[in-house]
């Protein structure tokens, strides 16, 4: 470098001595009122007249670690219907999107029903979903359709949030820009071909963020097939709770699930400035 | 002998006032032809309509005596025998120069990826890009993205070159290096249909320089003739203009 460094002026030494001071003050400021707010809000807390019932029957240590094998087990069951799922969701909300994306009259009947597909399971509630796949398929007892709340439970969040990753998807293939399209079948690419090679591969990239968002929520949302008695972490704990006689297990099953959910959490927010980053989609 | 291209009675309506009214084109093989006119004047139009990337409101084209605008035929097929080139280069971001120049060969014309390389590397060569094979588009400048652009155009060895204002986006110091490869193109006796603004590129390089407006062309013939004695009046305006701004 310079060998003649910038030697900074009286005034300037001045400034950044005064910027130091503010800094150093802000910091202290920020953490007495963290450590205020702290204390307050757990004297209120412990100083409630129910505390000590709610510590006991909510936050007993020895009754989360007895419960805990048998969550585990369930959360183990959580993660391998999140896998399945999330795979299968893709795969089918990739062709709704695709179908949705088609162009010109032909494809009318086509487009129409992926539309019907993502109107109807976008505005079903989920729980409605499980309760009419759960219970209602197994009622029509024809051969062949599973009994295994299982498999019925990721019958149905696949139903529903396929509708919503295809949106997704579809809103990421509109996103690229038709001069893509245009180069794409200039070359002498069949439609599918630009699609698959050109259109999609920039597409997911640009939605990548909110995909994983999705992913979040579906780890969640894998829970909800307690409802129809498959024994995953929630239903664990509901059992758990019984035998125990106290709610602990549930904030267990509670706290694995959102230790679930960090590591997503930050990939999702990791692709996000990565994709702010690279708006061209260069990988 | 048939010419490459034939453009015959050529309309494109949008809605609202024809851009394109009955344009007759021929390029015969070998040959180079200039598309001059005002912006707005169909240009851009003519050549998407000729490589079918937008369907004709009436008229034909055909490529080597064939009629490929007939919706019966196979418009994909007819478009691997044609390449063409945008003024906003179009080459895919996420894919490197060299994928994205070997991606037809391969993908459209069955050609192994080590010939389709091999083939690439070369023409990256000899338009002096051969060290940017594995660069990203958005790392290369204007005037690189756009020679890449026409090596993706070349590297299929099309019939017919169509190049579309392909220094229009450039920063007027890139305009060179794109103007001598074109220069080299014509020089190798391609059969290339370019819509410019470059008037004086246009008289160097050009067989024939056609002047399009209204959506018909009015004037059709040698460059020195066209562009230095034309006959018809909205030729002489558009060129006093183009002359008043500095461009000839």
């Amino acid at each position: 470098m310079s060998a003649d460094l910038h030697q900074p002026s009286a005034l300037q030494r001045e400034r950044v001595a005064y910027r130091r001071s503010r800094a150093r003050r802000s910091t202290l400021v920020a953490f007495l009122s963290t450590v205020v707010f702290a204390v307050a809000a757990w004297l209120a807390l412990t100083s409630s007249p129910g505390w000590p019932r709610v510590r006991e029957s909510f936050l007993d240590v020895d009754a989360a670690l007895r419960a805990l094998p048998g969550v585990l087990d369930g959360l183990w069951l959580n993660l391998r219907v999140l896998v399945v799922c999330e795979v299968l969701i893709l795969l089918l909300g990739l062709g709704l999107a695709a179908l949705r994306s088609l162009r010109g009259p032909v494809w009318f009947p086509l487009r129409a029903l992926a539309t019907g597909y993502v109107d109807l399971f976008r505005g079903l509630p989920l729980i409605i979903c499980l309760y009419l796949v759960g219970f209602g398929l197994p009622g029509l007892r024809l051969t062949g359709v599973p009994t295994d709340p299982v498999v019925l439970g990721c019958v149905a969040l696949v139903l529903v949030y396929s509708a919503y990753v295809s949106e997704v998807l579809r809103a990421g293939i509109e996103s690229v820009h038709p001069s893509q399209r245009a180069a794409a079948r200039s070359l002498g690419l069949t439609h599918g071909q630009a699609m698959r090679i050109v259109i999609l591969p920039q597409a997911v990239r640009r939605v990548l963020p909110p995909l994983l968002n999705d992913f979040v929520a579906l780890q969640k949302d894998c829970g909800l097939i307690s409802v129809l008695g498959a024994v995953d972490a929630v239903r664990a704990a509901q059992i758990e709770s019984a035998r125990l006689y106290d709610f602990t297990p549930y904030v267990l099953a509670g706290l694995l699930f959102v230790a679930m959910a960090v590591p997503s959490a930050r990939l999702a927010d990791w692709a996000a400035s990565r994709a702010t980053r690279r708006r061209g989609g260069a990988p | 002998m048939t010419p490459v291209l034939q453009v015959r009675g050529l309309v494109r309506d949008y809605g609202g006032g024809a851009v394109l009214r009955g344009v007759d084109l021929d390029v015969a093989e070998h040959e180079v032809v200039a598309l001059i006119g005002a912006s707005g004047s169909g240009k851009s139009t003519l050549l998407r309509c000729v490589n079918l990337l937008e369907e004709l409101d009436d008229g034909q084209v055909f490529l080597d005596g064939v009629d490929v605008s007939d919706p019966r035929a196979d418009a994909d097929a007819a478009r691997r025998r044609m390449g063409i080139v945008f003024q906003s280069y179009n080459l895919f971001p996420h894919m490197s120069v060299l994928d994205n120049v070997t991606l037809a060969p391969r993908v459209v014309h069955g050609v192994e990826r080590a010939d389709a390389e091999e083939r690439a590397r070369d023409l990256l060569d000899r338009v002096g890009l051969g060290d940017r094979a594995d660069a990203y588009p958005d790392q290369l400048s204007g005037g690189q993205q756009q020679r890449v652009a026409i090596v993706r155009a070349l590297a299929y060895e099309p019939r017919l070159l169509l190049f579309d204002e392909i220094t229009s986006a450039l920063d007027p110091e890139l305009v060179g290096e794109v103007l001598t490869l074109v220069r080299d193109l014509a020089a190798q006796g391609r059969t290339i249909l370019m819509a410019t603004h470059e008037m004086g590129f246009a008289r160097q390089v050009a067989d024939r320089v056609c002047f399009l407006a209204d959506g018909v062309i009015l004037e059709s013939g040698p460059p020195e003739q066209v562009l230095g004695a034309p006959e018809h009046p909205r030729t002489q305006a558009f060129l006093r203009r183009v002359i008043a701004a500095g461009r000839l």
